[in-house]
């Protein structure tokens, strides 16, 4: 049985024209790889079935220079976030699971937030 | 009367969904359809302690709301267009009475319409959970911390939206399949989220919906078991429910990831989720929810590996802030970064997000706190930490974050 192979260079752009763009990531997995994922001898060491997922990103080739040291453009960002399209917040246990992150999923406006952060004691020394 | 009520909440459970999606959609009105199922669940209760349980209380519960739907339809003088739809519900339930059959299962088309375009952001998922799962109101409410007068406004808007409309019950076509899929997936994931923090269902006031999330994830996968998104997101959820008994400790302290005892997280759920991801990556279609899911994948690994792989966390976060940049995504990217380049890189990415768009997203104070106290920069942080604590409601929460900026004397 042979898994997909595709270019792993091509993206596409989905939503032309100013919309947020969507980029379709290709990804492959060659024989050997493949393989791997039910033999027993390595097994083990495949379970991380984030994997292929990471192969995919490396080699679509979007980012240089390694991650984290080129932010998104501001622009683009700024788009995003004015939009309507995604829920903003998630599980990302980076920070709900690590740091005391809080879920914050319907808060109305502004103001009702503020009067939250009002509500409560801040501590000794410190306003908000 | 107990073995009827019995009977007839059997039937709720396992098909008040699939008959409510069936009369909505062969009528057209998700409201009507409705109030014609409950008072065909209220007749049930009323006659089958007479008559006994039929044997068949699927195809029973099908004509007695349809006989609902003629009276409600003629109340309102809606004639001919009600007419053809309504034969076809009596046509179908006569094929059950008469046969082993049972009638379509238009749930997937009944989940597509809560979350089309033209249904409000924010209504899209309490209506899912109240149409698809039953959940009443008042519940829903209080899972998004809404007043239940106001969530039932927003619930009979949409209803009433649907059917003005004229919203048809059909799937998508292939070209906006994709789109039309991630609204449903979207409205799945914030039902999840608001499950989040209520670990031992000590709130009753945010009861949480995690458990129903990981349901229409899972029906979701039944009804489209060739999408990947959808393969994506369950195992997504799955990897953070795997994980539930492990966030707090048995006094209910708030236990970080790097600390929790993974002899606490589901093997069961996370080798679900796994099965699922990989299945998922033959497709090989990438999407936000399978980048999300591989993610946590990584975090699960410390079960096997004793460490956590922050590299390929990192990498994955790159791909992640480019198809879906959330604040969620860009933030916690930044949280990742600060493993793998150090505190000061990871503080000019948060720096980077424009501040009026995270004012009051609690998880961006959180870190830069803890940015901050890495780079001794203590005045800061304890403004931050306090930022952190006035946003969020969770004791449990509050009380780690204020431990964490006591640390700072």
């Amino acid at each position: 049985m042979n898994v997909i192979i595709l270019d792993a260079e091509n993206c596409v752009e989905i939503e032309p024209g100013g919309k947020p763009m969507k980029y379709m990531l290709m990804f492959y997995l060659n024989q050997t790889e493949f393989n791997s994922r039910t033999d027993p001898k390595t097994r083990d060491a495949f379970w991380g079935s984030f994997l292929p997922y990471l192969r995919a990103v490396r080699e679509a080739g979007i980012f240089a220079g390694g991650a984290g040291l080129e932010p998104p453009d501001t622009a683009t960002s700024l788009r995003i976030l004015d939009g309507t399209r995604l829920v903003q917040d998630g599980p990302f246990a980076e920070t709900k699971e690590q740091l005391g992150g809080y879920f914050l999923i319907d808060v109305p406006d502004l103001d009702a937030a503020l009067e939250w952060a009002a509500r409560y004691p801040a501590g000794p020394g410190g306003g908000v | 009367m107990t073995e009827t009520h019995v009977a007839v909440e059997q039937a709720a459970r396992d098909s008040w969904g699939r008959l409510l999606a069936f009369l909505s959609a062969r009528s057209g009105d998700v409201a009507a359809a409705e109030d014609a199922l409950a008072d065909a669940f209220q007749a049930a209760l009323e006659t089958w302690p007479r008559r006994g349980v039929p044997s068949k209380p699927e195809a029973w519960l099908l004509v007695a709301a349809r006989r609902k739907l003629i009276d409600a339809a003629r109340h309102r003088k809606v004639h001919e267009e009600a007419t053809p739809a309504l034969i076809a519900i009596t046509d179908v339930a006569q094929q059950m009475a008469d046969s082993a059959e049972t009638f379509p299962d238009e749930r997937l088309k009944l989940l597509f319409v809560c979350a089309h375009p033209a249904i409000d952001l924010n209504s899209r998922t309490p209506l899912m959970l109240q149409v698809v799962l039953g959940l009443d109101a008042a519940r829903i409410a209080s899972a998004f911390l809404v007043k239940p007068s106001a969530m039932g406004q927003r619930l009979t808007r949409a209803k009433t939206k649907i059917r003005v409309t004229g919203l048809r019950f059909e799937l998508p076509g292939a070209s906006d399949l994709p789109g039309r899929l991630d609204a449903v997936l979207e409205a799945i994931y914030a039902a999840y989220g608001s499950g989040w923090d209520d670990v031992a269902g000590a709130d009753n006031r945010r009861k949480g919906l995690a458990k129903e999330a990981i349901d229409l994830g899972k029906l979701l996968l039944q009804l489209m078991p060739a999408e990947p998104e959808v393969q994506g997101l369950l195992a997504l959820m799955l990897h953070c429910e795997a994980r539930r008994e492990a966030r707090r400790s048995d006094r209910g302290a708030y236990v970080p990831l790097s600390e929790q005892d993974v002899v606490r997280w589901s093997s069961a759920m996370i080798e679900e989720a796994e099965r699922l991801l990989e299945n998922a990556a033959q497709f090989g279609r990438i999407g936000h929810f399978q980048l999300e899911a591989a993610i946590q994948s990584v975090h699960a690994h410390r079960a096997q590996s004793g460490q956590t792989d922050w590299e390929s966390i990192a990498v994955m976060y790159e791909a992640l802030v480019r198809i879906a940049p959330t604040m969620g995504a860009l933030v916690s990217r930044a949280a990742a970064v600060a493993e793998t380049r150090g505190a000061e890189t990871a503080f000019q990415l948060l720096k980077e997000i424009p501040i009026q768009s995270v004012e009051t997203y609690q998880p961006y104070w959180a870190l830069a706190a803890h940015l901050l106290k890495r780079m001794q920069r203590f005045d800061d942080a304890k403004s931050a930490y306090t930022r952190a604590m006035g946003l969020c409601e969770d004791s449990g929460m509050r009380e780690f974050l204020r431990q964490k900026a006591a640390e700072l004397n």
